[in-house]
């Protein structure tokens, strides 16, 4: 498994609700190792396009591949050992409302190593809920009684359950406070260096692409339009992309990061 | 696929263990019970044999060098600082779980806590009564804040759309009526009594009860559905905070819908119930239904009306007000929703069931029997 190969290919790709045409002829490479950032103005599918790489919305056409396997039209069964290999942290965290954060973590751990006992279960959630920067008493505390940022990190220790190689993160930084946002940038890039991880990460939130992405890709006229990295897409001559890095915020978040000497790999 | 994690043990030079294989969550095996079986020293354990490691694999490996005081040898870059990362979350502090209690402290926790809940809702449930009373009280003087529409459309869903489950349970319940006392009245010759049972039956007691039951678990409960989910999307908040009030807006039009539809629908529900058991003495008792409507105009007195009909607003309001009330209470997450939901219906149907026995006492006090 070199680094570098693609991870994640998605041919010719069209989803459509109804009359409404949300993805069309879209293609999408994700390498192995990178963290790819995907942008795009509300309403171009960047949720949809998540959920039809992991199986949960059916694609009108169109190829998916992950671990060069197919994820459109496929079993249940014969997605569960792609399952085991990727986490998913939710927009809103999707955090099991009835289950303490340790009891969340165990549940894909129970579900796909039904044999781990209790014990071990229990010492892995404690030190997961630490890794993601939760105060470790969080872990017997149910999602209600945290704050946004706290069930963020949850979802994310859940989502990191299997250590899986994949990760997708749907506005992990919406709606924190740039300190508790910058934090989460900063654990998301540790975590992605310490476990190898791919990650697939849906934001607005410029200041996370400056910071943390290798390569964004932007979703505009129903297909990814261009990938690359910031100063790549900078030099193209697209009107929603010069908007969107140069507007006023854009440029704010790249003073920013290059002030004080973000990723920005070039 | 790779290897399983595997050990292999050399005692020269105070123990090694030499790991082997793939240490990670899916190929780990029964490894962490042999390392719990694990005795003798340790002073080194290797890990240059490793093929990949996870957090899971390093965390094992971080628990054993710490039991056995060894030293952890053999590692990559790239491992070692998984390795550090897993063992300084691991290091931290692991927070006690909340000690369980004995069962015996438990219960008497429960009901103590339980006490307190139904003595809080009795509370809260009466100030809820009064705050609905003084949102009639401001609507009636100012009709301008009266919501029509609303209401209207509260009359459609609470009454129009449940006039085919109540009369379809209503005929049913007539028939029951009626072939369970005929079976018992004709022992003793009487089987024509069948329909002064049916008649007054329905009329004082099972055509209300039955229509106000059916009515907290149909309007009852979507209101405290509806106004806890709009608590939780933060519509009441911002209902507030635009100065509509939210007892004139949501219970307002709710309360009048119910108490005014609960009188229609338990006096319909009381004739679909005396056809249902007209139908009956028809068809099993011979009495034709000339007979039968002859015979309920004689021997039915008006006052059975009355009271069936009386009850039935005190009834619509309970339901309305405990429905909004519960609803009310909701906070936090979805779960929340349902369970006061279910509160709601429990609460109303109990209500009105010990209400009906008040009035049972004061309807056969004041002599109308």
């Amino acid at each position: 498994m070199a680094p570098g190969e693609t991870i994640i290919q998605v041919r010719g790709l069209r989803n459509c609700f109804g009359d409404q045409v949300i993805h069309d002829l879209l293609d999408l490479d994700v390498r192995r190792g990178e963290i790819l950032g995907v942008v795009g103005g509300s309403g171009t599918g960047k949720s949809v396009l998540m959920r039809s790489i992991i199986g949960l919305q059916q694609p009108q056409s169109g190829t998916i591949e992950v671990f060069g396997e197919s994820t459109v039209d496929r079993d249940e069964k014969d997605l569960i050992e792609i399952r085991k290999r990727w986490g998913i942290l939710f927009q809103g965290g999707a955090l099991f409302s009835t289950l303490t954060v340790a009891e969340n973590v165990q549940v894909p751990i129970k579900e796909f190593y039904p044999a781990i006992g209790q014990a071990m279960l229990d010492g892995i959630a404690a030190y997961k809920v630490t890794m993601t920067g939760l105060p470790p008493e969080a872990a017997f505390k149910y999602p209600a009684e945290l704050s946004g940022g706290m069930k963020k990190r949850a979802g994310l220790a859940r989502a990191l359950a299997l250590d899986p190689e994949l990760l997708f993160l749907d506005e992990p930084t919406a709606g924190l406070d740039p300190i508790g946002a910058a934090a989460f940038d900063e654990l998301t890039l540790s975590l992605q260096r310490t476990l190898g991880l791919t990650v697939f990460l849906i934001t607005h939130d410029l200041d996370s692409l400056h910071a943390i992405c290798d390569r964004v890709a932007v979703l505009a006229d129903r297909r990814v339009i261009a990938v690359g990295t910031i100063p790549e897409l900078l030099a193209l001559d697209h009107p929603w992309i010069q908007e969107y890095f140069n507007g006023p915020r854009g440029r704010v978040a790249a003073v920013g990061a290059h002030g004080e000497g973000g990723r920005g790999r070039t | 696929m790779s290897a399983f994690a595997d050990f292999a043990r050399d005692d020269s030079g105070g123990g090694t263990l030499r790991f082997t294989g793939d240490l990670s969550l899916a190929r780990l095996g029964d490894l962490p019970d042999r390392l719990e079986a694990l005795s003798g020293d340790v002073a080194r354990i290797d890990l240059s044999a490793v093929d990949r490691m996870d957090t899971v694999g390093a965390w094992l490996v971080h628990r054993l060098a710490l039991r056995h005081g060894a030293e952890v040898e053999g590692l990559g870059a790239d491992s070692r600082h998984l390795f550090d990362q897993v063992a300084s979350a691991a290091d931290r502090p692991a927070a006690p779980r909340p000690a369980p209690q004995g069962a015996f402290v438990r219960l008497l926790g429960e009901v103590g806590d339980a006490t307190i809940t139904a003595g809080r809702t009795m509370y809260g449930l009466l100030g809820f009564m009064g705050a609905t009373m003084v949102a009639f009280w401001n609507v009636a003087r100012h009709p301008s804040r009266f919501r029509f529409h609303a209401t209207a459309h509260r009359f459609e869903v609470v009454g129009v759309s449940a006039l085919g489950i109540i009369g379809l349970m209503s005929f049913l319940i007539g028939i029951v009526i009626a072939q369970q006392g005929a079976v018992q009245l004709r022992q003793f010759g009487v089987e024509i009594y069948t329909v002064e049972l049916v008649g007054r039956l329905s009329l004082r007691e099972l055509g209300i009860l039955m229509t106000a039951i059916m009515v907290a678990g149909r309007s009852g409960s979507a209101f405290a559905a509806q106004i806890g989910t709009m608590k939780l999307t933060e519509e009441v908040d911002a209902m507030r905070t635009m100065g509509v009030s939210t007892m004139e807006a949501l219970v307002v039009p709710r309360t009048i819908a119910v108490v005014v539809m609960l009188p229609l629908l338990g006096f319909y529900s009381a004739l679909i119930a005396i056809i249902g058991g007209g139908v009956l003495c028809w068809v099993q008792l011979d009495i034709p239904p000339v007979a039968f409507v002859e015979r309920l105009r004689t021997e039915l007195p008006m006052v059975d009306i009355w009271v069936g009909v009386l009850k039935a607003p005190v009834f619509g309001a309970i339901i309305a007000i405990a429905g909004c009330f519960q609803g009310m209470q909701v906070e936090g997450d979805a779960e929340q929703v349902g369970h006061r939901t279910t509160t709601a219906v429990v609460q109303a149907i109990f209500l009105v069931i010990v209400l009906d026995a008040f009035f049972a006492v004061f309807f056969s006090e004041i002599g109308w029997i």
